[in-house]
């Protein structure tokens, strides 16, 4: 391996490859038996972060960033003028081995530029992860892009040695994508993500009656979609993540606010702001679905197509819903709990636990941890001390914000800072 | 009365010693008690004080005591918390252990008792800090073929860490050194010791000085710290956030941090 080589590649490589969001190395379930190098069972490690808070939990790499597509949105659009690499199917194999062995990393997300065709570039991916298996005995963590038009044959041979695979559908609606990648379109996404999903499925049910099945992508499948960049609202963003979490089984949707990367006029100018509080409020909202039994129409309908910025998406819920509250902390199910805002659902299992022992009072659910600066407007306990006017929604939600700050006040404010 | 005293048990600072001292507790009746370790006692001018000499066999009653009384998790937790090497440590598990002695439920989830609250905040710091060294421990390969990493954790958790770098570095020879405690864990290949080394006089552990450590050693290095630089988006600069999960005082043995 020349060191001088591999390190101008990385660099470019490592550059182009940081749009796509995803970090996750948790979820598999690959053990290592053989007294091989790696395992990737139980939760997934960040091994670091860089300056701009993201986990580094994966060597996070393009195959090569020649790419016979021109896409609006992407960095390394055939139409772009930046210098071009392409990594050895070794190099790969020399630098995933080496990082994870110094405990740098879980494993390897590779993805690439499609250089000749689909098949070309996904038979590249596959023999990278091959290798990884086969030849090094490599159990920690692989996630491969699923290139849109490969053939069924590389996807299966992609997920027997894969831990998670993902296909990014990146802009949410089908009229965006027609305005911003016309050489695309979504069927190309949704084909392989339709062969992964069949697979696991077989796989798992093969696996009940015969136990030696191999395992199939283990980690399952994800996907990401680009926000701000074509105009689109809220309700369609989530509606669409909805959609795929429903039909596709998929393990995560990632959201990633538009990076101005282009002078193209059809997409925001560079110097635009980043929507990082757009994407917060969009994650929050995903969480809602995925873990507090929310369904996506109770919080983006025809009447609230885009989310409040000023308050999450659960205090947002709320305001709107002010029957439903307070509720008995003592008494509630699970599901209303969960829907107190200030209440995570750490705290919500501690609550159901500890109303065993005795009622809970305010000084319990403070000391557990409970933000009781939102949550006693929305909640009853073992006490005669609780909030008695009866607010409407607006009226509440002033009390709360001239009671909170906001670690987006800049963003918030609707006034001009001018000596900021 | 011994009953009424103030009792000062010196013990050896080990967890088997304390569940021995909770042995003699229970079977002398005692009240009042405060622990010391060995390391560092200090003669007491009120009350008495009692030499506890660790014994397996007695430790070994009090811990199947608790595993009756306690769920698996709930028993494992109260080691967890040991490691936490906290002033006064001894004392508040000694009240969990006397208060699962005597309640009828188990009381691994009663949240709202401050003992059983604050210990399992204890071992959630703990955990955090196992996590953490999970995640932030940097091999550097050696001379002689072994993997050498040095650690300065906030609380002993190398006993708790041994089992996930054992099941995934199965193939090479690793050393992972506390150097705050003075002791690390050695793999050979075979099994996982504990060991104590006496590092050259000029062995810099912030630095990976060519006499140690390989060459590749220091290309590796840089690779690590251009990719670490290449993934991260300006655009998105938030040091705040940063500095959140990777507190200043794990930078200076982490490679990528050391440009």
């Amino acid at each position: 391996m020349s060191f001088e080589r591999v390190q101008e590649k990385l660099k470019i490589l490592a550059d182009a490859a940081k749009y796509d969001v995803s970090c996750a190395s948790s979820g598999s379930n690959r053990s290592n038996t053989s007294k091989g190098l790696g395992d990737a069972t139980g939760m997934g490690i960040c091994h670091s972060y860089t300056e701009d808070g993201r986990c580094v939990s994966l060597l996070k790499i393009l195959l090569t960033n020649h790419c016979i597509f021109d896409c609006a949105y992407c960095v390394t659009r055939k139409s772009n003028d930046i210098k071009r690499a392409a990594f050895q199917v070794q190099e790969v194999v020399d630098l995933t081995i080496n990082f994870y062995r110094r405990n740098y990393i879980e494993g390897l997300f590779l993805s690439s530029g499609i250089f000749k065709s689909a098949d070309y570039t996904m038979e590249r991916l596959v023999a990278v992860a091959r290798k990884l298996r086969l030849e090094e005995n490599f159990n920690g963590y692989i996630h491969l892009k699923s290139i849109p038009g490969a053939s069924d044959e590389l996807m299966k041979e992609a997920g027997l040695y894969a831990d998670r695979l993902s296909v990014n559908i990146e802009i949410p609606t089908k009229e965006g994508l027609k305005l911003l990648a016309p050489d695309k379109n979504r069927e190309d996404f949704i084909k392989p993500m339709v062969k992964v999903k069949n697979e696991i499925i077989q796989y798992q049910s093969e696996k009940k009656i015969i136990k030696s099945t191999p395992k199939f992508a283990p980690a399952g499948q994800s996907t990401q979609m680009i926000i701000g960049a074509s105009g689109e609202s809220d309700q369609q963003i989530m509606w669409t993540s909805n959609y795929f979490y429903k039909k596709f089984n998929l393990k995560r949707v990632y959201y990633s606010g538009y990076i101005p990367i282009s002078y193209d006029s059809r997409l925001p100018q560079i110097g635009t702001d980043v929507p990082m509080l757009r994407e917060n409020r969009l994650y929050q909202t995903d969480w809602l679905m995925r873990f507090y039994g929310f369904e996506v129409h109770e919080i983006l309908n025809n009447e609230h197509q885009n989310l409040d910025l000023d308050v999450d998406p659960k205090l947002g819920w709320a305001l709107r819903n002010m029957a439903h509250f307070p509720v008995d902390v003592n008494k509630a199910d699970k599901f209303m709990l969960a829907r107190i805002p200030g209440l995570g659902m750490k705290s919500v299992h501690k609550i159901l636990q500890a109303r065993q022992f005795r009622k809970l009072n305010w000084d319990h659910l403070k000391r557990m941890g409970v933000a009781l600066n939102r949550a006693k407007y929305f909640l009853v306990c073992e006490s005669r001390d609780f909030e008695r006017r009866d607010l409407t929604g607006p009226q509440l939600k002033s009390i709360i914000l001239q009671n909170s700050t906001s670690k987006y006040q800049k963003v918030l404010s609707p006034q001009l800072n001018l000596f900021g | 009365m011994l009953m009424s005293e103030q009792n000062t048990l010196n013990y050896d600072g080990t967890f088997d010693g304390f569940l021995t001292c909770v042995f003699y507790i229970y079977e002398l009746k005692l009240s009042t008690v405060t622990f010391q370790r060995k390391e560092h006692v200090q003669e007491s001018l009120f009350g008495s004080t009692i030499e506890i000499i660790t014994d397996l066999e007695k430790a070994d009653r009090v811990w199947r005591g608790i595993k009756r009384k306690t769920s698996g998790r709930g028993s494992s937790r109260l080691y967890t918390a040991f490691l936490s090497e906290q002033a006064q440590i001894e004392s508040l598990l000694l009240d969990y252990i006397q208060h699962a002695f005597k309640s009828a439920l188990p009381i691994d989830s009663d949240f709202s008792n401050e003992t059983v609250l604050k210990v399992s905040q204890i071992v959630k710091s703990v955990g955090r800090e196992k996590h953490r060294m999970e995640a932030f421990v940097r091999f550097k390969l050696t001379k002689d073929g072994i993997y050498f990493a040095n650690i300065e954790p906030d609380f002993d958790v190398l006993p708790l860490i041994s089992k996930h770098f054992k099941s995934r570095y199965a193939d090479q020879k690793w050393i992972i050194y506390d150097l705050k405690r003075h002791y690390g864990l050695y793999y050979d290949l075979e099994k996982v010791e504990v060991m104590q080394l006496t590092l050259p006089e000029d062995f810099d552990p912030t630095k990976t000085n060519t006499d140690f450590f390989t060459t590749s050693e220091i290309e590796f290095q840089t690779l690590w710290q251009d990719y670490f630089e290449s993934t991260n988006i300006a655009s998105r600069k938030n040091m705040k956030l940063h500095v959140q999960h990777v507190p200043k005082r794990y930078w200076k043995y982490l490679s990528e941090k050391l440009r």
